[in-house]
């Protein structure tokens, strides 16, 4: 939904020129420098508090889910014979689970397992988002037609129960998180393209494009270096936000036991393990919860923060 | 208006059908009926069990093809949707999980869509203000905090809520419990216990997307001309912010509100699972699991009708409410 209203809301295809408001008017010429539409996006990114934050804790959970294994002693396969259920000691910092595996170590591979889905899922499904949205809009006609009624058919039965029922009867082993990260990009793109389309609609229009066009361009030169990089604001948006989507759907799955398969483990896996017993050990069960939240909120956070960096209309990011 | 909505409804209905004849495809091939019979101890007489998979429809041996033809006979014919595995009738499974479905969900997705926009409509004419910056952190906390979550914390919580009171004030396994008492008032506050919980859970998921949602939208209102012209002529602002702002700003929200009360039977999945309510959502899994490939093309054709019913609903609420729709 908050896809949808930000392709309606006028998070426009590139501005030429900045709006009025952010002209920069130097009372003696030359004394300052223009910013380019980059700078100016970044300055207003900058302003909106709550995403610079959410930039900071990303980043920082990255970084701990590369070093971390190598800081601590348990890693998340080891198995202590001392320790079944142990709550936070010295030892065990955050506890340890019913096999005796260290909470901590496995938070922090579950972390990292669900950052890599997350980003790999939003590179891919708005990727192809990107393609079939502004190939549709450019090419019209049957093609158009054919491709949204393609995406109609994907959005009408949940992709939760298709996913599950795929991975329930598909491959299990230490790769099959692969297959995972396919069916949610698969399942991810149709109600961005439609964003993408109508985006594409008006861009289409532009002097430049048919400028291309007459110029004997082929549509798909077109579509890949004048038009997507002019929709491309909505896409860092849509990808931004679809890594928050990605990581809800994957911990979701996961959480049934659909999704990330034991030994390899993800947030969900263990979220969905330490809820069993959530109300007598609730350790096994917050450690994984507090970090998921944190995770998606700082990325919707960011996500919210690049929208409105990225509206020219928008008043929130301040004059810069 | 008819024709335009029957239209719809034609282009619809034939979208359902591929999804739902795609999805029986995948279900045959990706689930495994006849694994179920081979775990058991001792092992069963393989004939015994392929007679049983045959009796379902279920025979791995029997081309998916055929399958489809009889399983699609039976639905047209007699609108029998099949059997599970274990031999449960999906017709009388659905039509009694409705129904908890229904009672667990209604007051929970009523009560949080209402706060919701309430709530967003609220924030929005204090913008930047300090409530507007609270209830923007809170909610964007809720979207974030997945359901499984919030349902496993409200849980931790209840039960701490309990030990402090010192009896079982929050009931949260089911939608029954041991009665205490004759008569229909403690069998109702037996339920009413049950409902509570997850109720809450419902509607604090609700109002947190609901409330970033009409935020938004009452912004855009706030901002537009005709609220500054009610304004400038003197309008008080109460009125301008009633009557010129919200009224348009909930033309958008209508018609996600139908949309989602249509959706609501199979969206709530993780409440229904983690409270122990045998509804539509939770079928949905439990189908996946146990093999039940009739089961969940069922719940799959159930949500279809769902979602399709919703977008017809959001298509009238449209057509009505918005002079700028024209139907051709």
């Amino acid at each position: 939904m908050t896809q949808h209203s930000a392709g309606s809301q006028g998070v426009g295809p590139a501005e030429t020129t900045p709006a009025p408001a952010e002209l920069e008017q130097p009372t003696t010429p030359g004394a300052r420098k223009r910013l380019s539409r980059g700078q100016l996006t970044f300055r207003r990114f900058l302003r909106n508090r709550t995403a610079v934050v959410g930039a900071i804790v990303i980043i920082a959970l990255a970084i701990i889910a590369v070093v971390g294994p190598y800081l601590f002693y348990w890693k998340f396969d080891d198995i202590d014979y001392d320790a079944f259920l142990s709550g936070p000691d010295s030892n065990h910092l955050l506890g340890t689970t019913q096999a005796g595996r260290d909470v901590l170590a496995l938070t922090l591979r579950g972390m990292s397992k669900s950052l890599i889905i997350g980003f790999m899922v939003a590179i891919i499904s708005t990727s192809i988002a990107a393609i079939v949205g502004a190939t549709a809009a450019y090419v019209g006609g049957f093609t158009e037609k054919a491709i949204l009624w393609i995406v109609d058919l994907m959005l009408v039965v949940p992709s939760f129960l298709l996913i599950a029922v795929i991975t329930t009867g598909g491959p299990k082993g230490p790769d099959a998180w692969l297959l995972l990260v396919v069916l949610l990009a698969i399942f991810g793109w149709p109600l961005s393209s439609r964003v993408v389309r109508s985006l594409t609609l008006s861009v289409k229009e532009r002097e430049y494009i048919q400028a291309a066009k007459f110029m004997g361009l082929p549509a798909w030169k077109i579509i890949l270096r004048h038009i997507i990089p002019n929709v491309s604001s909505l896409l860092i948006i849509d990808a931004t936000l679809g890594v928050g989507y990605a990581i809800l759907a994957e911990t979701g799955l996961s959480y049934f036991g659909f999704g990330v398969q034991a030994p390899d483990t993800s947030l969900g896996t263990l979220i969905g393990e330490g809820a069993r017993m959530a109300t007598t050990y609730p350790w096994i069960f917050l450690g994984p919860a507090t970090v998921l939240v944190i995770l998606v909120m700082s990325v919707n956070a960011v996500g919210d923060g690049l929208r409105d960096a990225l509206d020219p209309t928008s008043g929130s990011g301040g004059r810069a | 208006m008819i024709g335009y909505v029957l239209r719809r409804l034609a282009n619809y209905i034939v979208l359902l059908f591929v999804a739902v004849s795609l999805t029986y495809f995948l279900a045959a091939t990706q689930l495994h009926p006849r694994s179920l019979f081979l775990m058991r101890n001792p092992p069963l007489d393989p004939r015994t069990v392929e007679a049983v998979l045959l009796e379902r429809n279920l025979s791995d041996n029997v081309p998916v093809w055929e399958r489809y033809v009889t399983w699609l006979t039976r639905i047209v014919t007699q609108w029998d949707w099949g059997m599970s595995p274990m031999g449960a009738v999906v017709n009388d499974e659905i039509s009694s999980r409705i129904w908890v479905s229904l009672r667990l969900l209604l007051i929970g997705t009523i009560l949080g869509l209402l706060l919701g926009v309430a709530i967003g409509a609220w924030a929005a004419t204090r913008q930047y203000k300090i409530s507007d910056r609270v209830v923007t952190v809170l909610t964007l906390l809720v979207v974030s905090t997945p359901a499984f979550v919030i349902g496993h914390v409200s849980q931790i919580l209840a039960t701490d809520a309990n030990r402090r009171l010192g009896f079982q004030f929050f009931e949260f396994i089911g939608e029954t419990g041991t009665v205490h008492g004759e008569g229909w008032w403690p069998v109702l506050l037996d339920r009413l216990q049950h409902l509570l919980l997850p109720t809450l859970v419902l509607m604090l998921l609700g109002l947190a997307s609901m409330s970033r949602i009409q935020r938004n939208l009452m912004l855009d209102a706030l901002g537009s001309d005709f609220v500054r012209t009610a304004r400038a002529k003197g309008l008080r602002e109460n009125k301008a912010v009633m009557k010129h702002a919200l009224r348009t700003a909930l033309i958008p929200t209508a018609t996600y509100v139908a949309f989602t009360v249509a959706t609501m039977f199979v969206g709530a999945t993780y409440t229904e699972k983690i409270f122990g309510f045998r509804g539509m959502g939770a079928y949905g899994v439990d189908t996946i699991m146990g093999q039940d490939i009739n089961g969940v093309v069922a719940v799959t054709a159930f949500a279809g009708v769902c979602v399709l019913v919703g977008a017809v609903l959001s298509d009238i609420f449209v057509a009505i409410l918005d002079p700028r729709v024209r139907l051709g």
